[in-house]
């Protein structure tokens, strides 16, 4: 089995992450990158079925900047067996759509093609929470999304969908596309070994043109929506603050019959 | 007037209170037409609402299929061709942002997520849990655009509702099938996102059984109750009360945050609450630096007093 994995260089949530004053997209010089949490789970997972799948292949496949490097080295470290990344600097500003369609001829250029694409469900930047069921609709295959469990038997997926709406199961035939979400597994570490062979494993770095995109198809100047302005928010102040001697219940009631909260 | 597509976001033969944002918000772009996905006899149920909040026309698209979303998306796919819409508004949730994002990719269309709010110029986000106001424009016809529910005060109006059956066109591409579903049991208690007040347990509520006095007090409030994730993961709270960057973005009037540290993936999903009220007994928690009434203490003498101090007062 051929399993692409989705992984996402994402600013670091414990460092600040800001955005760029100019065109509105996030400033990566500013902020710690790290493979995306929910990332490591998608990489678990696909480890996982290549581990009850004999001879199954293992490819992560990002789009993002040189420090994406980054992740892949994590996802390879992880037991990924390949990976490929496109960059670019004219990817730069990327909306949802073109991202998902480079995504899409992206994963075209895997060789051998693919049973089982894995994402996270959502990346903790944008939370666009869109590209792996836009992704699944360009390449024409079934996005079986948000899975707490996944299950691989005879050429069909089955999926424990869980959302804040309720648990779904789902079935499809492969080629199939998954998204798995934060309660899936717990990802392993990457042991010393596995950072070892991690150094001599393939990693395709692609520009544009190698996975035949076109440059007007990508980029800041050609996205289908514009960033027109961005201000950070001034932070909200800390207002008063007690020191409970017993009576902080009854502090917090008045403060709430103060501001007419009850 | 141009049309403005609205997915109607139905549970249990009920219009959702976002659908009625999204027709609200809907008018500030033209006239709202909605439309309904679901099985047969779906539409009847929905279509009083729907009108009194404005629907000029109800597309009717009943269908038994178990395909997943995609019938949502193919109909509103061919509406978006034959209506040439000013926009399609869809509310966020997990569905409502796929069907969005491959609306989006179907008909060439901006993808305008996650908005705040919506004008002719464009949306309104917010970004990084609050920290920055985005706003954005849509650089292609119909753009789709993803609602934030609670991020807009719902206005009745009165729609003429015109039922209008369409087709539900074959799918694209391969779906994935239902093989089941088991809805969430909602309670009693207002729903998190669209609550006006939220009472929110941290790790410091210290165990399931405790949870019953962020409970208490929230019902005193008629509020919804939340949890951070570290009370989520250690099986004080059930997942889909998480509140925070990978839980549920909430902007209630106030927040009661008990035992809660305030890391910032905590912070990313209330920090833009009207009021914040935190209880702590450890005083650098950074929880108080958002609180505008911080009480250094021990929840578990400060929530009871409180929940009392309310009741007496309602009495
Ligand atoms: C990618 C990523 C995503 C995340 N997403 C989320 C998210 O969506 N939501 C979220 O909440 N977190 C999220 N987190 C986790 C976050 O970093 C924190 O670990 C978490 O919010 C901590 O929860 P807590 O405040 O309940 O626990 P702690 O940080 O352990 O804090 C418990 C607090 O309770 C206080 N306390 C203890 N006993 C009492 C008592 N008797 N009375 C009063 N106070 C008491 C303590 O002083 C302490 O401040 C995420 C982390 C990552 C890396
Ligand atoms: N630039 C990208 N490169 C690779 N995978 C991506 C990229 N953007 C999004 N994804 C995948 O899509 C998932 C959801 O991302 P998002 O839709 O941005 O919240 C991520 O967890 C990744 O698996």
């Amino acid at each position: 089995m051929n399993i692409v994995v989705l992984i996402k260089q994402v600013p670091d949530t414990y460092s600040e992450r800001k955005l760029d004053g100019s065109d509105g997209t996030l400033d990566r010089e500013a902020t710690d990158s790290v493979l995306d949490e929910i990332n490591e789970r998608a990489v678990e997972a696909a480890l996982q079925l290549k581990e009850a799948n004999d001879g199954t292949e293992v490819t992560v496949v990002t789009m993002g900047p040189d420090g994406a490097t980054d992740a892949i080295r994590k996802a390879l470290s992880m037991g990924a067996d390949k990976a490929v990344h496109l960059s670019d600097a004219a990817l730069h500003g990327s909306c949802a759509v073109q991202t998902s369609k480079a995504l899409a001829k992206l994963i075209g250029t895997v060789d051998g093609g693919f049973d089982l694409v894995l994402a996270g469900n959502e990346a903790s930047d944008g939370r666009a929470g869109a590209v792996p069921a836009m992704v699944a609709d360009i390449l024409g295959v079934p996005a079986l999304t948000h899975a707490r469990e996944v299950t691989v038997e005879g050429g069909s997926v089955s999926v424990t969908r869980e959302t804040d709406d309720g648990v779904t199961k789902l079935t499809a035939e492969l080629p199939a596309l998954v998204s798995v979400n934060e309660k899936i597994n717990e990802p392993r570490y990457p042991s010393f070994k596995g950072i070892m062979a991690a150094k001599k494993k393939p990693v395709a770095t692609l520009s544009l043109a190698d996975a035949g995109i076109d440059a007007s198809e990508v980029g800041l100047a050609n996205a289908l929506s514009t960033v027109t302005s961005s201000q950070p928010k001034p932070p909200k102040s800390a207002g008063e603050k007690i020191e409970d001697e017993g009576d902080g219940g009854a502090k917090i009631a008045a403060y709430l019959v103060a501001q007419k909260l009850v | 007037m141009a049309e403005v597509l609205v997915l109607v976001d139905h549970v249990e033969g009920e219009n959702k209170k976002s659908t009625y944002e999204l027709l609200t918000a809907a008018r500030a772009l033209g006239e709202p037409s909605a439309v309904v996905v679901g099985p047969a006899g779906t539409a009847g149920k929905l279509a009083d609402g729907l009108k009194a909040h404005g629907a000029a026309k109800i597309y009717v698209a009943e269908t038994d299929s178990t395909d997943f979303l995609t019938p949502q998306v193919s109909v509103l796919a061919s509406l978006v061709e034959s209506t040439n819409p000013a926009a399609v508004l869809i509310s966020v949730s997990a569905d409502g942002k796929e069907i969005a994002g491959r609306l989006a990719v179907r008909t060439d269309s901006a993808l305008l997520g996650d908005a705040v709010a919506v004008s002719p110029e464009g949306v309104t986000h917010s970004v990084f849990g609050g920290a920055y106001i985005a706003e954005a424009k849509a650089n292609t016809a119909h753009p789709v655009i993803t609602l934030r529910p609670g991020s807009v005060e719902v206005e009745q109006a009165d729609g003429a509702g015109a039922e209008e059956s369409v087709e539900v066109p074959a799918a694209a591409g391969r779906s994935a099938t239902v093989t089941a579903r088991e809805p969430l049991a909602g309670g009693d208690r207002p729903e998190l996102t669209e609550a006006s007040v939220v009472v929110s347990g941290g790790r410091g509520v210290g165990s399931a059984e405790n949870f019953e006095i962020v409970e208490k007090l929230a019902d005193s409030l008629g509020a919804a109750v939340g949890a951070s994730r570290a009370a989520v993961d250690s099986g004080y709270y059930p997942h889909q009360f998480q509140v925070g960057q990978t839980g549920k973005t909430v902007s209630p009037q106030l927040y009661i945050a008990l035992g809660i540290s305030g890391a910032i993936q905590h912070r990313a999903g209330m920090q833009t609450s009207k009021t914040i009220i935190a209880v702590n007994k450890d005083a650098e928690a950074p929880i108080f630096e958002i609180a505008d009434f911080g009480v250094v203490g021990d929840l578990f003498k400060v929530a009871p007093q409180l929940q009392e101090e309310i009741v007496k007062r309602k009495s």
